[in-house]
């Protein structure tokens, strides 16, 4: 187990290399950097001072440095367009994304293991079919422009539910989110729902897949053999057996929210972290920009390891590979 | 050369036998013949300045423009055709989605089939750097690409070549490794045919059932990546007003009720989408030895 996490922790650290080595060149050496990282508007002398400062004057090898060392120490330069860190607006706006990405998984989660469930038991029935029709549906459609229809349906024509913005904030026990109040919740539904439907598509085909298996097995024959009540047989028995993949590709996959956001928060004007990359990329702010590509790595290569080391813990055929 | 053509009807009567599927394929056959011929049949060429009228914009799907013309699906704010403007955008989807898929199907096929052949620190180096990648989804990879490198036709392509790789690469090795067992490449190896012949004359054509299933899919991905980029603004510029790009286009006129500038355009992306969807999903179910009768 030891050796296991010292090398996947190794090969974390190598990609987090590579990619801050993919960012820095990408800005660096594609772009003019003193053109990229100075403010336009900055005249002779600041450019002067800013160049000297980020080091842009001396060898390729050395500003690289140079950037690593800034990053760590959690400076990743100043937004043009706001004036401040860029890591501060970045982490300003995460609680926005994370709650969105939460409760669109919480949706997906509560719609897809009913549906899934039941179009594995009959899957023959003209029910089952159009579940499973439909999830292809949810496959296919991209995501910006089912976004575009809901704000036609239910914002525009019904007006039902507003369509930007994230509504009033709620306070409770010290977490600020739009979930703790009404006018809040209107808000979030519509884009977590368009956020959603990709995840819940699959998480359909993933739990009829393992409904269909796992029926056949001998443990669910002699739970009904003992007498036991289907509802208990399907809530117990089989749920619990189905939840295992599901639990691994909807850990895995929560990164992918996060990077889908981006799509939907700029449709709905969710102010997240996506929203901010998009707008940034607009204006040019480039340090923004930068910052946010260098956070996200971070965050998914993170997400990788512990998604990993969970998936050890769960399952421990995984272990015995590792430990070898 | 008959047996060939046995091969060949059999598998033709094979896919008919799923009506959907074989839908699905005329349906997208006849996209491509519109994307193909777009200026030849679209009633007005939506990009010559001198016809297009600001007149006729945002009018409502069947309304005659200026001249008499009847805009069957309407016009969008500048006053263009709208089913013009889908015919010529086609174009642009399909020729960028195919023309990714194509390099990346290259790329990868390349990479996997020599992993597997030469086996050893290559194949595992290799085999490393596709994990990591599929590890980050796609959207992210291209952002990440596009972000840092800027918008434009070819780094569109680029990007999209980027994310696709992977997938054949990792298809293209796994198949690769069990032909590579096999009897053939073993009598390959005792007439002494170099490694680039083994690889690509006699591994290859083997390899690639399950690299179409692949490519059908992926193409599909990657058309619908390339919309959401347009659509994001970061990735066609607006000189290839891709379907992505128009339903953007139509995105300001929204909260007005003026739904056709943006809604068709997305009809038509999404039944291109679909149709490849359900031919690559019953090309996946032909190919799959586990579900033949």
């Amino acid at each position: 187990m030891t050796a296991f996490l010292l090398k996947r922790s190794t090969q974390s650290l190598l990609v987090l290399f590579i990619m801050s080595l993919l960012v820095f060149s990408g800005v660096n050496l594609v772009g003019d950097p003193v053109e990229m990282l100075i403010n336009p508007e900055a005249d002779q002398e600041d450019v002067e001072r800013v160049i000297r400062e980020l080091g842009l004057d001396r060898p390729i090898t050395e500003q690289y440095w140079f950037f690593l060392v800034n990053a760590f120490k959690g400076d990743l330069g100043t937004s043009f367009v706001f004036g401040e860190p860029a890591l501060k607006l970045i982490i300003q706006r995460m609680p926005a994304t994370l709650e969105l990405a939460f409760f669109s998984l919480f949706i997906s989660i509560i719609f897809a293991l009913p549906l899934g469930i039941y179009a594995g038991l009959k899957p023959e029935s003209k029910i089952s079919k159009l579940i499973m029709a439909g999830s292809i549906l949810g496959f296919s459609m991209p995501t910006f422009w089912v976004g575009i229809i809901f704000i036609m349906i239910f914002a525009v024509h019904l007006g039902w539910l507003p369509s930007t913005g994230r509504g009033e904030i709620g306070t409770f026990m010290g977490i600020h989110s739009s979930l703790f109040t009404l006018d809040g919740l209107s808000h979030i539904f519509l884009p977590a729902l368009n956020l959603a439907l990709f995840k819940l598509s699959s998480i359909v085909r993933l739990t009829r897949a393992g409904t269909r298996e796992i029926i056949h097995q001998d443990y669910i024959k002699f739970a009904r053999a003992k007498g036991l009540s289907e509802n208990r047989v399907i809530n117990t028995h089989l749920l619990k057996n189905i939840l295992i993949p599901i639990v691994t590709v909807v850990g895995l996959e929560f990164g992918s929210l996060i990077a889908f956001s981006t799509v939907t928060e700029t449709i709905f004007a969710w102010p997240g972290m996506g929203k901010l990359i998009i707008d940034s990329i607009y204006n040019l702010d480039r340090p923004v920009i930068v910052a946010y590509l260098m956070i996200i790595v971070f965050f998914f290569v993170f997400l990788n390891l512990i998604v990993d080391i969970l998936y050890t813990i769960l399952d421990p055929r995984v272990r015995i590979q590792g430990s070898k | 050369m008959s047996n060939e053509k046995t091969g060949l009807s059999k598998f033709w009567s094979e896919f008919t036998e799923n009506k959907i599927a074989l839908i699905s394929l005329l349906i997208f056959l006849f996209i491509v013949f519109v994307a193909i011929f777009a200026p030849i049949i679209s009633p007005t060429d939506p990009y010559d300045l001198s016809k297009v009228s600001i007149m006729d914009s945002r009018l409502p799907p069947l309304s005659e423009n200026f001249a008499g013309q009847t805009f069957v699906l309407g016009s969008d704010g500048a006053g263009r055709d709208m089913l013009s403007a889908i015919f010529y955008g086609l174009r642009v989807s399909l020729g960028v989605g195919v023309m990714s898929g194509i390099f990346a199907l290259i790329i990868g096929t390349f990479f996997g089939i020599s992993a597997a052949f030469f086996g050893g620190k290559y194949e595992t180096f290799i085999m490393r750097v596709v994990d990591i990648q599929l590890s980050f989804p796609s959207i992210l990879m291209a952002l990440i690409i596009l972000a840092a490198f800027g918008k434009g036709v070819e780094k569109t392509i680029i990007a999209l070549v980027l994310v696709q790789w992977a997938y054949y690469a990792r298809t293209a090795r796994a198949t690769a490794l069990v032909e590579r067992s096999k009897e053939y490449v073993e009598a390959a190896h005792c007439l002494a045919l170099g490694n680039k012949k083994i690889m690509f004359k006699h591994i290859l054509p083997n390899c690639m059932p399950p690299l179409i299933v692949v490519g059908t899919l992926q193409t599909a991905h990657a058309i619908s990546l390339e919309a959401t980029l347009s659509f994001l603004g970061l990735g066609l510029p607006i000189t290839e007003p891709s379907l992505g790009l128009l339903i953007g286009n139509g995105f300001e006129y929204m909260h007005t009720g003026d739904f056709w500038i943006s809604i068709f355009p997305g009809v038509a992306l999404l039944i291109t989408i679909v149709s490849i969807n359900l031919v690559g999903d019953h090309l996946r179910d032909m190919f799959n030895p586990r579900l033949k009768r």
